[in-house]
């Protein structure tokens, strides 16, 4: 429990520090928001003036940032668009198609990440294992935008066997091959890390106890070996998630999917501050309480951690 | 087994302190002189970094030079082994010059990244208390922002910039998985026997540090450094991609993904050349650091 206080108490000022960090940058892009609203029509001073005043940016930004913040947890109110609009009713649909992405890709790394690194472990220097080690390390190394696209054209166009673009079909079928794309470069990480850490195992002493107390293979691997080792993988799996769901505007791109990255990405180009700032921090959120969760995850799993 | 042989030859040695010291580092490099994988990255590292450093040596024509757009997008033949990009400019050329943006970024960011990461870490984790709560907050700040969302933020509020300015960034964005490391290791280093023989000799905190710490502490972060060539230069090419990276009239590889996206379907040698070579790089950064930390890591032996 004092582990827990104290991790989340340190939490609190890591959201402080990246979400106003975030907020300054978005906030320091060049280009006076209001005068762009207005175009070529050059608007009255005192227009401007109000308009100003309506969205705080005569304040300094500490202010602001406050009363951004202030709303954010009172209201749940996310901020409006320098055109009036609800930054959270401009997401509220876009949040569902990225959860599910993400969701997708991350259990797509959790089942076949998990599966193919316990093999590779288990037959540690076999063929099995040399091509999990060969195939990881190139699904690493190739960017996911040519993995996206080139799964598209074969997978999709060619062979016809997935939706190349769009949500039309729905959950899963149009997010199956996004999110393979998506949580390719996840699962080679995860099979890799399970591997090592089953290897690893392998060879502790307990494992060698447990095979001298005469239990069968079975058992050993499946409640001493594999237990002990997935505590690294879910470290990563945690942490991943919060990464998926910031690294889909890549993904949301290729394949044409309404989320919250392309979103954003046209937001930032287009200076939409609120938007940009409400989906960070709702992202650095995400991150920061999924690392938290991890942690006490982590405690409870390894009994060292939470009295060390 | 080989550390008995090592140690061997070092108490018959004439100069016994200097193998004692190389040892890891000696044994790491018997280990990789019998490497395929070891030998294959290092060729296609120094073949990328000769094209990084003279281009002109590999390419016929200089950077966007003599590019005719009558020769748009045409495919390999006559004289243009990869074919004709958008502007009509021999392809080959082209990836050659895109060569340097990826190397150099890559490798600068890492250089920066890791000094901050050994100088914060040691620090850190070692004097512990108050110092070493503000870098570990302060490293936890910034790895909590989101790489392609904060890089483009940052990005997108500079505009005009180069290669130096994406270097910093990706330094901004980079530099907190190197430092938590090196905190951990120098902190399970810090209380061990020698160290504290050391004290008990005399040795100052500077001394410590430099002397006893990070040699014993490095290698985990060296091989991570490694893998982190590869995937900045990875990360590079994706912001280039987006179009938030570099912009014309840079020549990368990342910049020649972001225009074959469009046409690849009915051109995909726009798509393949460039992403090879950039795969090939990556690749061959990320193999270097496996075989390296294979080789540095004992108990695999």
């Amino acid at each position: 429990m004092r582990y827990a206080v104290h991790r989340l108490l340190q939490a609190v000022p890591v959201f402080v520090a990246t979400t106003f960090l975030i907020y300054a940058m978005v906030f320091s892009l060049p280009g006076d928001p209001i005068l762009a609203l207005a175009g070529d029509k050059p608007l009255p001073e005192a227009v401007l003036q109000t308009l100003r005043e309506h969205y705080h940016l005569n304040d300094p930004l500490i202010v602001q940032y406050g009363l951004y913040m202030a709303g954010v947890f009172l209201r749940g109110d996310l901020g409006e668009t320098f055109t009036g609009q609800q930054v959270s009713e401009l997401l509220q649909d876009r949040w569902a198609v990225t959860a599910q992405l993400a969701l997708t890709a991350w259990v797509f790394e959790l089942v076949v990440g998990i599966g193919l690194g316990v093999i590779a472990g288990l037959r540690r220097g076999r063929l099995a294992d040399t091509a999990v080690l060969a195939g990881t390390t190139f699904v690493i190394a190739v960017p996911v935008f040519v993995v996206g696209y080139t799964a598209q054209i074969v997978l999709g166009l060619d062979l016809g066997l997935f939706p190349t673009a769009g949500t039309d079909e729905g959950w899963p079928t149009s997010y199956l091959l996004p999110g393979m794309v998506l949580g390719s470069f996840g699962l080679a990480y995860v099979a890799r890390l399970t591997r090592t850490s089953v290897v690893e195992n392998l060879r502790a002493d307990y494992v060698r106890t447990a095979a001298a107390k005469g239990l069968r293979r079975s058992r050993i691997i499946g409640r001493h070996t594999l237990r002990n080792s997935l505590i690294p993988v879910v470290t990563y799996l945690g942490v991943d998630f919060g990464n998926l769901m910031a690294g889909a505007v890549v993904t949301e791109g290729i394949f044409n999917l309404p989320g919250i990255g392309q979103q954003v990405f046209q937001s930032i180009q287009l200076q939409e501050g609120p938007v940009v700032v409400g989906v960070t921090t709702l992202l650095v959120m995400i991150f920061i309480v999924a690392n938290l969760l991890v942690d006490l995850l982590y405690g409870v799993l390894d009994p060292r951690i939470r009295r060390g | 087994m080989v550390d008995l042989k090592a140690s061997a030859e070092a108490a018959s040695g004439p100069k016994p302190q200097r193998n004692i010291r190389g040892s890891l580092w000696y044994d790491a490099w018997l280990e990789l002189r019998g490497r395929v994988l070891f030998w294959l990255s290092m060729v296609i590292l120094v073949v990328a970094c000769a094209m990084a450093a003279f281009p002109s040596l590999f390419a016929r024509l200089g950077p966007n030079e003599h590019c005719d757009l009558r020769m748009s997008k045409k495919g390999p033949g006559g004289g243009a082994i990869f074919g004709y990009d958008l502007q009509g400019c021999d392809y080959w050329s082209q990836i050659v010059h895109g060569t340097r943006a990826s190397v150099m970024i890559g490798v600068a960011v890492t250089v920066f990244a890791l000094l901050i990461a050994v100088l914060l870490g040691l620090l850190g984790g070692y004097y512990g208390g108050v110092l070493d709560a503000v870098i570990s907050r302060v490293t936890d700040v910034f790895f909590g922002i989101p790489f392609v969302l904060g890089a483009t933020v940052v990005l997108v509020a500079f505009p005009g910039h180069g290669i130096w300015a994406m270097t910093i960034v990706l330094v901004l964005l980079g530099w907190t998985t190197m430092t938590r490391l090196m905190r951990g290791q120098v902190i399970a280093i810090r209380d061990t026997d020698y160290v504290q023989a050391a004290r008990a000799l005399g040795a100052g905190d500077r001394r410590i540090m430099i002397k006893h710490i990070l040699p014993n502490a490095i290698a985990p972060v060296f091989v991570v450094a490694m893998l982190n060539v590869g995937n900045v230069i990875s990360g590079e090419a994706t912001l280039d991609y987006l179009g938030v990276g570099l912009q014309y009239p840079d020549v990368s590889w990342g910049l020649q993904l972001n225009v074959a996206q469009v046409f690849f379907a009915e051109y995909p040698h726009l798509l393949v050349f460039p992403a090879m070579f950039l795969t090939a790089t990556v690749l061959s950064f990320l193999l270097l650091g496996d075989v390296v930390r294979d080789a540095l890591d004992p108990k695999l032996r």
